[in-house]
């Protein structure tokens, strides 16, 4: 039955940048690779609102990119509808037919709209290169369309720098469902703005994703907003996804130790007890720089580690129904104690080789 | 259109340097393209019993050592020295613009390619270059134009590269690949717009240096020949005679060189206000 | 002459008004606020994008831009009248007892100088080092912040370091004279939540240990809340409410405080829970703006909010709002 499969399915997505100086002579080993995304696999159903949750350097950017085909994967399926798309070359996927079906809200609304298009010609921009439209058709579309997303008419004819904030959002997110799409990702799309204009554009994705359909995979940093919109949650770390599950539970019983330091971290309003209840992580992310593969990503600043962890890799277990988590040592009860650990520090090596192969060290 | 006809208004309305330097240009236009109709007398007929009178009535800028009509001349020679340097200069555009939008873009080899094509060019004091071009093809106006035209493609080269190689990874390029739009015409459709508004003030700098480049040559020997008309070789020929008290052989063409060079300087600026869409408020 | 009183208040504003003069006309950017923050205690200046919070917190520090101009108003701080005194009693406290730390930290470093150094330059200047324990003392601070292996952090450029470590530098430069006063301007924007919490508590443990007063500038009601006594709402250059922080939440007085909570996600149990803030900032350029300027916006306004000029009042303990007809 085509309703049961999901709309999105991806599976062992693996993507490896090289880094370290070239050599043009003395060809010896092969060079160090950065493992961005590191075996990711989740599913994205038909009228689910996904969250992908996670800090700068988890992977969450490259798979955003992996996803719309902006960027080629090195290993792992991309399947959507059925349909392999990650065999399609991302330069080609320009002219390949599920290119509509997959769109994408930027985050920020300034950068993703060219300076010399006005509104209109931003948001026909997608009608004229995917749907051929033109003429009285792509004036009526382009109107029906900012229509939908709460854009007064008038407003077409500007430029970015003659509009808000707001607007300008308003602006992407009509360009980004004016072709249909099934899927949309919405990439921090009101981290940039104001906490009021904020209200409305998350009431606006709400109200389209009943309207027109849609499913979101909705990546942010900030979990209360996810909180708010998502369904699922994935949350990942250095590449790896460390839990899943429905957004109501991880929020409220987080088997993952990392997911449980990330909630502790969010202030509350109203409430100045944060830090008191604070769990911190110590200690450094572990370099993504040829990891490995049988250490698990947290080791290291994990209070529950034991020796285990630096053996054998956690693969997503189910913890409870719909919720999964990479961990050994679960957090099934909130309120045990942390066992007993040595907490290895990660080496001095791992810095030094950052700044050896000229990468900018990830630490806080 | 006619929004952008608007703001040019609103634009000229606001600046009267701008203004004026495009009424200036407007007359030069003017000038070119009526150029004989406009000369009250025929610049190469000479008459040498009229030789180096000055200024009068009759002759407003005087005339020069084979009686001709100074003013006349300098009528006349506007179509030619504007030619040389807008047709230099849009190959320079043309060529260098692409070029250094393509290196900016793609990077690899194209970008090494052009940065060393550039590199070499700008090794060379560049009317040097222009001299040693024109020298070894020939003096002819062609020449003229292909050596000034080279001479002025690195700047181009050099600011299309660095536009382009900063906005590559700019959100809307990103966007426009989700949009469907192959490279090329995100190159040609969305970067290209976005570089004009600078390029825009380098053209109008650029028409002045390829100006005085084409006067220059003249003036020592390798540029038109005479007897046509042209601003710098009618400098040239007035030179020896400033010293033995008849400036206006000089004077005037030097004049009217200088104005020619300012209004496009002075231009420059307010076509990048026309077209620069962050300028409209 | 900077006082140790506990009961005097270390920075007091009164009626400070600022404007800015600019092609498109004169932006009253901030117009008769006044607030106290007494030694040792933490006070948040909440309020979103151009309502004027960084604004005045520039104006303490005295570098504003050249284009600003303050109307009104007066700023004491430790006993001295900061607007009155001459550019070189302001450049002696500011930097020892007057301490501000930025939003883009990579940005607010020198790119081409070793942290290092940068942070011996404020010693060498305002505290009592000679120049040659002030490399020892910078590694000291360096450590204080606690980054790991300071030694040789000490010779790394900003750009070698992340932007949770620039910003623990900016700390360690702000407070190496262990100042009085410690200004954070949106410390923590751009940076990773995890990180944030590190940087905040940090800031937190450092003030709480030197008895330092902390003024932070920022639009997230929950980092308010959660770092600081006191919260004063700005909304479009005016102070709507102070109030101490859980007084704040339990019963916000005035209307756009009440509205701001209600539209913040972290406290929302639902979407449909969350409330917009109807209208938009007014016009700061006008020349007719009302004298409550929230009330174009409010529900509740009623004739007398457009005419009757405003005045703070006392309602309760330690709290006050500015609004004719509060909650």
């Amino acid at each position: 039955m085509t309703s049961d499969r999901p709309l999105l399915a991806v599976d062992g997505l693996r993507k490896l940048y090289p880094v370290g100086k070239h050599r043009i002579w003395g060809r010896g080993a092969a060079p160090s690779l950065l493992h961005a995304v590191d075996g990711v696999s989740f599913t994205i159903g038909r009228g689910e609102t996904v969250g992908l949750v996670g800090e700068s350097g988890c992977g969450k950017t490259t798979i955003v990119r992996l996803i719309a085909r902006l960027l080629d994967a090195s290993h792992g399926s991309i399947c959507f509808d059925g349909l392999e798309i990650g065999k399609i070359p991302a330069r080609h996927f320009g002219l390949a037919p599920p290119r509509a079906q997959i769109q994408m809200v930027f985050q920020d609304a300034t950068d993703s709209l060219n300076p010399r298009f006005t509104a209109f010609r931003a948001i026909a921009d997608p009608l004229l290169r995917l749907r051929r439209l033109s003429g009285t058709a792509l004036r009526a579309r382009v109107e029906e369309v900012a229509r939908l997303t709460g854009l007064p008419p008038e407003l077409l004819s500007r430029f970015p720098h003659q509009l808000s904030g707001g607007q300008k959002a308003r602006v992407g997110i009509a360009r980004a469902i004016a072709v249909e799409p099934r899927l949309l990702i919405l990439d921090e799309p009101t981290s940039a703005l104001d906490v009021s204009v904020q209200v409305v554009i998350l009431r606006l994705l709400q109200d389209l994703k009943r309207q027109l359909d849609l499913s979101y995979l909705f990546v942010s940093h900030d979990l209360n907003v996810v909180r708010l919109l998502c369904n699922r949650i994935l949350v990942m770390y250095l590449g790896h996804i460390v839990e899943s599950g429905p957004a109501d539970r991880v929020f409220a019983a987080p088997a993952h130790p990392y997911t449980q330091a990330l909630l502790s971290a969010v202030p509350k309003p109203g409430f100045a007890g944060g830090r008191s209840t604070r769990i911190g992580l110590p200690g450094e992310p572990r370099s993504p720089i040829d990891p490995a593969p049988h250490i698990c990503p947290l080791y290291g600043r994990c209070g529950r580690a034991t020796e285990k962890c630096m053996v054998d890799m956690p693969a997503l277990r189910a913890i409870a129904a719909g919720q999964f988590a990479a961990c050994h040592y679960p957090i099934t009860d909130p309120a045990a104690e942390p066992q007993p650990l040595a907490v290895n520090e990660p080496s001095a090596e791992d810095d030094y080789r950052d700044l050896a192969l000229g990468q900018r060290g990830q630490n806080p | 259109m006619t929004a952008t006809l608007r703001h040019a208004g609103y634009v000229l309305g606001e600046n009267p340097v701008t203004a004026f330097a495009f009424t200036l240009f407007f007359l030069f236009v003017l000038c070119a393209a009526l150029g004989p109709a406009l000369a009250p007398y025929d610049p190469l007929a000479s008459d040498t019993a009229k030789a180096l009178t000055g200024p009068s009535p009759a002759h407003w800028f005087g005339t020069d050592q084979l009686g001709r009509d100074i003013f006349s001349r300098i009528v006349v020679a506007t179509r030619l020295d504007l030619g040389i340097a807008m047709t230099a200069v849009a190959l320079a555009f043309g060529i260098g613009a692409l070029a250094g939008l393509a290196a900016g873009y793609y990077g690899g080899w194209i970008d090494r390619i052009v940065g060393r094509a550039v590199d070499t060019i700008m090794a060379f004091p560049l009317f040097v270059l222009a001299m040693g071009i024109v020298a070894e093809l020939g003096n002819s106006v062609a020449n003229i134009v292909y050596a000034t035209a080279i001479i002025n493609l690195p700047i181009y080269a050099r600011l299309a590269r660095a536009e382009a190689n900063v906005r590559r990874s700019a959100g809307f390029v990103d966007a426009a690949r989700l949009c469907g739009n192959s490279e090329a015409r995100i190159v040609f459709g969305q970067l290209l717009p976005n570089i004009l508004p600078l390029m825009m003030v380098q053209v109008s700098l650029t028409l002045g240096f390829a100006i005085l480049n084409a006067a220059g040559l003249s003036f020592i020997g390798l540029g038109v020949r005479p007897p046509t008309a042209e601003w710098g070789i009618m400098v040239a020929e007035g030179a020896s005679f400033i010293v033995s008290g008849e400036w206006w052989v000089a004077f005037f063409p030097g004049v009217v060189l200088m104005a020619a060079v300012f209004c496009f300087n002075l231009m420059g600026d307010g076509l990048r206000d026309i077209v620069d869409p962050l300028r409209r408020t | 002459m900077i006082g140790n009183s506990n009961t005097v208040p270390l920075l007091a504003v009164e009626d400070l008004g600022i404007e800015f003069r600019t092609r498109s006309g004169t932006v009253r950017a901030v117009d008769g606020i006044g607030f106290e923050l007494c030694r040792g205690k933490t006070m948040a200046l909440v309020g979103e994008s151009g309502s004027g919070k960084s604004v005045t917190a520039y104006a303490i520090m005295g570098i504003l831009d050249a284009a600003a101009r303050i109307t009104s108003g007066q700023i004491v701080f430790g006993g001295l009248a900061l607007l009155q005194a001459g550019e070189k009693a302001i450049a002696e406290i500011r930097g020892r007892e007057l301490a501000i730390i930025f939003q883009n930290p990579r940005t607010a470093l020198n790119p081409i100088r070793p942290v290092g150094k940068q942070i011996a330059d404020v010693l060498l200047r305002h505290g009592n080092v000679t120049a040659a324990q002030a490399p020892g003392r910078a590694i000291e601070m360096l450590a204080k912040v606690r980054i790991p292996d300071p030694e040789r952090r000490a010779r790394s450029y900003p750009f070698e370091l992340s932007g949770g470590m620039c910003q623990r530098v900016m700390i360690a430069m702000a407070l190496a004279c262990a100042p009085q006063l410690l200004i954070a301007d949106e410390p923590t924007t751009g940076l990773d939540i995890t990180t944030q919490a590190v940087i905040m508590d940090l800031i937190a443990e450092l003030a709480a240990s030197q008895n330092m007063a902390t003024l932070l500038i920022t639009h997230d009601l929950g980092l308010a809340s959660e770092y600081c006594d006191h919260i004063a709402v700005m909304h479009a250059g005016h102070i709507v409410e102070t109030a101490p922080m859980e007084a704040l939440f339990a019963a916000p007085h005035h209307p756009y405080t009440a509205k701001l909570i209600a539209a913040t996600p972290g406290g929302a149990p639902s979407l449909d829970a969350l409330v917009a803030i109807p209208g938009a900032l007014p016009d700061l350029r006008r020349a007719d703006l009302p004298p409550c300027r929230y009330s174009e916006r409010c529900e509740r306004a009623a004739p007398d909010c457009f005419d009757r000029p405003l005045r703070r009042r006392s309602v309760g303990d330690d709290r006050r709002v500015a609004c004719h007809f509060p909650l």
